[in-house]
C-alpha cells in the first residue's frame, strides 16, 4: 500500500496515542487537513489564533501528563505558535508541534508564508526537525514524542514542507511504525547515583531543621506518593514552588506553602533558617532565590533534578543528584531514618502565627483574595485552577487550597499573559470530568479572548473568574512600590463590557460588584451547562502581599500593612 | 584557579553529521554573548560523526554551563572542555608575504627556521604554509609583518587529548565508538 506524508503523520500520531490536536489550517498544512477526515480517532479543535493552539496543547499536557499536540501552517501560523512553545519550554511541559512549510523547492526563496521555522523555534524547543523525505516521518514523529516526554519534558517541533505531505511512500506490508529509537546523543540519566543518594540521606538524617522544596518535577515524574512518604517518614516540612503547587496536599500538616517574591513569609523564613534544603525537581528560579548569593546561606543543599545543567546553575549545592525525582526518592526513602523534628515544626508553626501572610482583611469591599477563597470553598479544592499572569495569578496561588495533583495550571517561567483562556481550554479538554476555573486578569483575558468562540463551539465548559481591576495590576503595583507611583500605561480607561461580550460569544455572563454576590454567582456559573464568565469588578489599588522585591532578600520583605493603614 | 575569571577555553564536540548541527551548537555560544575566536569542523573516525573544536574566551563558570547545555543537544554525542587537560593542539595557516628579489631569500630563511613550507612563489610575493600551535603561528605572523603580510588564512585550532593524562589511568583508544558506550554523554 502507498501512504502519503500526511497519512503517515496521522498514522504515527495514532500510534503515539494522540486523541486531540489543537490547530488552525493554512496553505502549507492543507494536505494534512484534507487527510484528517480519514482518521476519526484524531479529534481536531479549531482555534481562533495559533497562540491559542499552543497554550491549549500546553494546558492539556499539564493536566494529563501526556504530550500536547498543536499544529499550524507555515509563516504566521508558525510564528504565532512561538509564545506558546516558549511557555511550555520554560515550564518543562511536553508538547509536539507540527508546522506546515512551503514546498521543498521554494525553501529559501522568500515564498508566500515562508518563515525559517526551525531557525526561529531552535532556542525554545528541546529539538526540532525539518522533514525533507516523507519516508522519515514515522521515525521523526516517534523521536519527537520520545524527546518531548522523557528526560526533562519539553516541546519538540516538526516542520514539514507541503510537498512532503503529498509525497507517497510504499509500504508493501502495511504501515509500519518504528519500534526502536536510535538517538545516540540522548541518554537522560534517570536512576540517580546511589552513592549520592546515600550521602543525601545521611545529610537528612543529621539535620535538625530540614525543609523540602518541591517543584514541577514532582508533578511530571508523578512522585506525589514518594514526596509524601519522605516528608512523613522524617517529618520534613514541604514548601512548594509556584509550579510545585498541587504536588503536595496543602491541607497536610507538613505543608508550608509557596516561598519567594509573593510567597508566604513563613515559607521564605523557613528556608532562611533551615539547616538543610532538599530541592526536588525545581531550579532555584530568581523569584524564589531573590538574591542568589544571600539565599539560604545557613543550609546545606541537596538538589535532585533530571537536567544536569540545572545543578549548580543558580545556587551552589552540596549533594547534586541527576535523575528522575520519583526514582531518586524511591531509593532515598529506604536510607532515611524516621524522625519527628518536633522543635523545628513547632518553630515553623510559630512563624506562621507571627507572619500570617494569607489573612484576608475584613472589609465590605470586593477583594480578589476573597473571591479566590470563595472559589476554594465552593469547589472544595477539587477544581482545576488555570490562571493568567500577574496579581490574580499570585492570589490564586495563595488563597486556593490545592489538594489534588495537576489541579494548578499556570505559566510560571515564561509569565505569558493570555495563557488563561486557551490554557484553560486545553486543561478542560484534558480532563472533562473536572470543573475548570480560569482565574483571569482583565489584561491577559483580552489578549486571547477570541478563544471563547472555540469554547462555545465545542461546548468546553470552562468557568472564568475575571479579576477585573481595569488595570495591569502587577505592573501598577511595581510602579507604586518602585517608581514613585508613576502610573504609566497601566490603566485601561475603556475595557469592554465583559458580560455583553460573553453574551456575544454565546456563553453565560455575570457581573459581580459586591461581596454578597460572590457565592451565588459562583454557584450559578458552575450550575450552567457550558462555558461561563463572571466579571468580578474589584478594587483597583489592591496589592499582592507579602512581597520580596526582585533581587532582594527576606530582610526586605514587605508585609501587608495593618488594616487601618490601608485605604479602606 | 578561581572559576569566575575569563580564560581561553578549547572545547571539542563529537556530533552527528547532519544539516544544522553547527547552528545548534554555535547558537548556544551566541545566547551567552560569547565570541567564537576559532572553529574547526571535520569528519571523525566514524563516518556519521563530525568532530568540532571551538576556541572561546569566557568566564569559566559560564563556559561550564554552556558545555552542559551543549551536551543536552540531541545531535551532540559528547562535548568536553579540554582546556585544563594535556592536549595536542594544531592550526594550519597560509600566509602570503610581500617579497622582492632583495629579501626573498631572507623570508625563505625565516620560513625554514619555523619549519614551514613555501607553497607558491611569484615575482612579488610568496605563500608560506605553516602548521603548529597558535603561538607558533602568531610568532611567525609577527616576524613576517616586517616584510608585509598581504593575506593570512587560518584554519582554527584542532585539538585532541594526549594518550597520557596526569592523574588519570591510561586507557586504550582502540575500542571503536559503539552506541552503548555513549552513556557518559548525559543529556536530557
Amino acid at each position: 500500500m502507498k501512504l502519503t506524508g500526511a497519512q503517515l503523520v496521522c498514522e504515527s500520531l495514532i500510534k503515539e496515542g494522540v486523541d486531540t490536536i489543537f490547530g488552525l489550517p493554512g496553505g502549507a498544512i492543507l494536505p494534512l487537513y484534507q487527510t484528517l477526515p480519514e482518521y476519526t480517532k484524531l479529534k481536531h479543535i479549531l482555534v481562533r489564533h495559533e497562540q491559542g493552539a499552543a497554550h491549549a496543547a500546553d494546558g492539556y499536557a499539564r493536566v494529563t501528563g501526556k504530550a500536547g499536540v498543536a499544529w499550524a501552517t507555515s509563516g504566521p501560523g508558525a510564528t504565532n505558535l512561538i509564545t506558546g512553545i516558549a511557555t511550555a519550554q520554560m515550564d518543562s511541559v511536553p508538547m509536539v508541534v507540527i508546522t506546515g512549510q512551503v514546498s521543498r523547492a521554494s525553501i529559501g526563496s522568500d515564498a508566500f508564508q515562508e518563515t525559517d521555522t526551525t531557525g526561529i523555534s531552535l532556542p525554545v524547543t528541546k529539538h526540532n526537525y525539518l522533514v525533507m523525505d516523507a519516508a522519515d516521518i514515522p521515525r521523526i514523529i516517534k523521536e519527537a514524542f520520545h524527546l518531548a516526554t522523557t528526560g526533562r519534558p519539553s516541546p519538540v517541533l516538526v516542520d514539514i514542507p507541503k510537498d512532503v505531505f503529498t509525497d507517497e511512500v510504499e509500504y508493501p506490508d502495511g504501515f509500519l511504525y518504528p519500534e526502536t529509537i536510535n538517538l545516540p546523543g540522548y541518554k537522560p540519566s534517570l536512576s540517580g547515583n546511589t552513592a549520592q543518594i546515600k550521602r543525601a540521606a545521611k545529610l537528612i538524617n543529621q539535620s535538625n531543621k530540614p525543609v523540602i522544596l518541591a517543584g514541577h518535577g514532582i508533578i511530571f515524574s508523578g512522585a506525589y506518593k514518594e514526596l509524601k512518604d519522605l516528608a512523613e517518614k522524617a517529618q520534613i516540612p514541604v514548601i512548594t514552588t509556584l509550579l510545585g503547587i498541587s504536588s503536595f496536599p496543602e491541607d497536610h500538616v507538613l505543608s508550608v506553602g509557596m516561598p519567594g517574591m509573593h510567597g508566604v513569609a513563613y515559607a521564605s523564613l523557613a528556608i532562611e533558617e533551615a539547616d538543610l534544603l532538599i530541592a526536588l525537581g525545581m531550579r532555584f528560579d530568581d523569584r524564589i532565590t531573590g538574591k542568589p548569593s544571600e539565599f539560604a546561606k545557613a543550609s546545606r543543599k541537596i538538589h535532585v533534578d533530571i537536567d544536569p545543567s540545572e545543578i549548580g546553575k543558580n545556587v551552589p549545592v552540596d549533594v547534586p543528584i541527576v535523575g528522575d525525582v520519583k526514582n531518586v526518592l524511591d531509593k532515598m526513602i529506604q536510607y532515611v531514618e524516621s524522625n519527628t523534628h518536633v522543635e523545628w515544626i513547632q518553630h515553623i508553626e510559630k512563624l506562621k502565627s507571627d507572619h500570617p501572610s494569607l489573612q484576608i482583611r475584613d472589609t465590605d469591599k470586593l477583594l480578589p483574595q476573597y473571591i479566590i477563597h470563595e472559589l476554594s470553598e465552593a469547589t472544595k479544592g477539587k477544581a482545576i485552577m488555570v490562571t493568567g499572569v500577574g496579581q490574580h495569578q499570585m492570589w490564586a496561588a495563595q488563597h486556593y487550597m490545592y489538594t489534588e495533583p495537576r489541579s494548578w495550571v499556570t505559566s510560571g517561567g515564561s509569565g505569558a499573559m493570555g495563557y488563561e483562556v486557551p490554557g484553560a481550554m486545553g486543561a478542560q479538554v484534558g480532563d472533562p470530568t473536572k470543573v475548570v476555573w480560569s482565574i483571569a486578569g482583565d489584561g491577559g483575558f483580552q489578549m486571547t479572548m477570541s478563544e471563547l468562540a472555540t469554547l462555545v463551539e465545542n461546548n468546553i465548559p470552562v468557568k472564568f473568574a475575571i479579576i477585573n481591576n481595569n488595570v495591569l495590576g502587577m505592573v501598577r503595583q511595581w510602579q507604586e512600590f518602585f517608581y514613585n507611583k508613576s502610573y504609566v500605561a497601566t490603566t485601561y480607561t475603556h475595557n469592554p463590557d465583559f458580560v455583553k461580550l460573553a453574551d456575544a460569544f454565546g456563553m453565560l455572563g455575570i457581573r459581580v460588584t459586591s461581596k454578597n454576590q460572590v457565592k451565588a454567582s459562583i454557584e450559578e456559573a458552575m450550575a450552567y451547562d457550558g462555558p461561563a464568565l463572571i466579571d468580578f469588578v474589584v478594587e483597583e489599588e489592591e496589592n499582592v502581599y507579602p512581597m520580596i522585591p526582585a533581587g532582594q532578600t527576606i530582610e526586605n520583605l514587605i508585609e501587608e500593612p495593618a488594616n487601618e493603614e490601608i485605604k479602606t | 584557579m578561581s572559576t569566575n575569571q575569563n580564560n581561553r577555553h578549547t572545547i571539542t564536540a563529537l556530533v552527528q553529521d547532519k544539516p544544522g548541527v553547527l547552528n545548534r551548537l554555535s547558537s548556544m555560544f551566541r545566547r551567552r554573548g560569547f565570541n567564537i575566536s576559532s572553529l574547526a569542523v571535520g569528519k571523525s573516525e566514524d563516518e556519521s560523526l563530525s568532530r568540532m573544536t571551538f576556541v572561546v574566551d569566557g568566564n569559566d563558570k559560564v563556559v561550564e554551563q554552556v558545555t552542559k547545555h551543549l551536551n543536552k543537544l540531541i545531535d551532540v554525542i559528547k562535548v568536553s572542555d579540554i582546556s585544563q587537560e594535556n592536549i595536542v593542539s594544531r592550526e594550519l595557516a597560509l600566509i602570503r608575504v610581500k617579497t622582492n628579489s632583495d629579501n626573498r631569500s631572507e623570508v625563505m630563511q625565516i620560513a625554514s627556521t619555523f619549519r614551514t613550507n613555501i607553497v607558491d612563489i611569484s615575482l612579488d610575493s610568496l605563500i608560506i604554509e605553516v602548521s603548529g600551535n597558535e603561538e607558533k603561528i602568531n610568532s611567525l605572523h609577527e616576524v613576517l609583518k616586517g616584510f608585509g603580510v598581504i593575506e593570512i588564512m587560518r584554519t582554527g585550532t584542532i585539538a585532541l587529548n594526549r594518550g597520557v593524562q596526569p592523574n588519570k589511568p591510561i586507557v586504550s583508544h582502540n575500542t571503536k565508538y559503539k552506541h552503548e558506550n555513549w552513556e557518559e554523554a548525559s543529556s536530557v
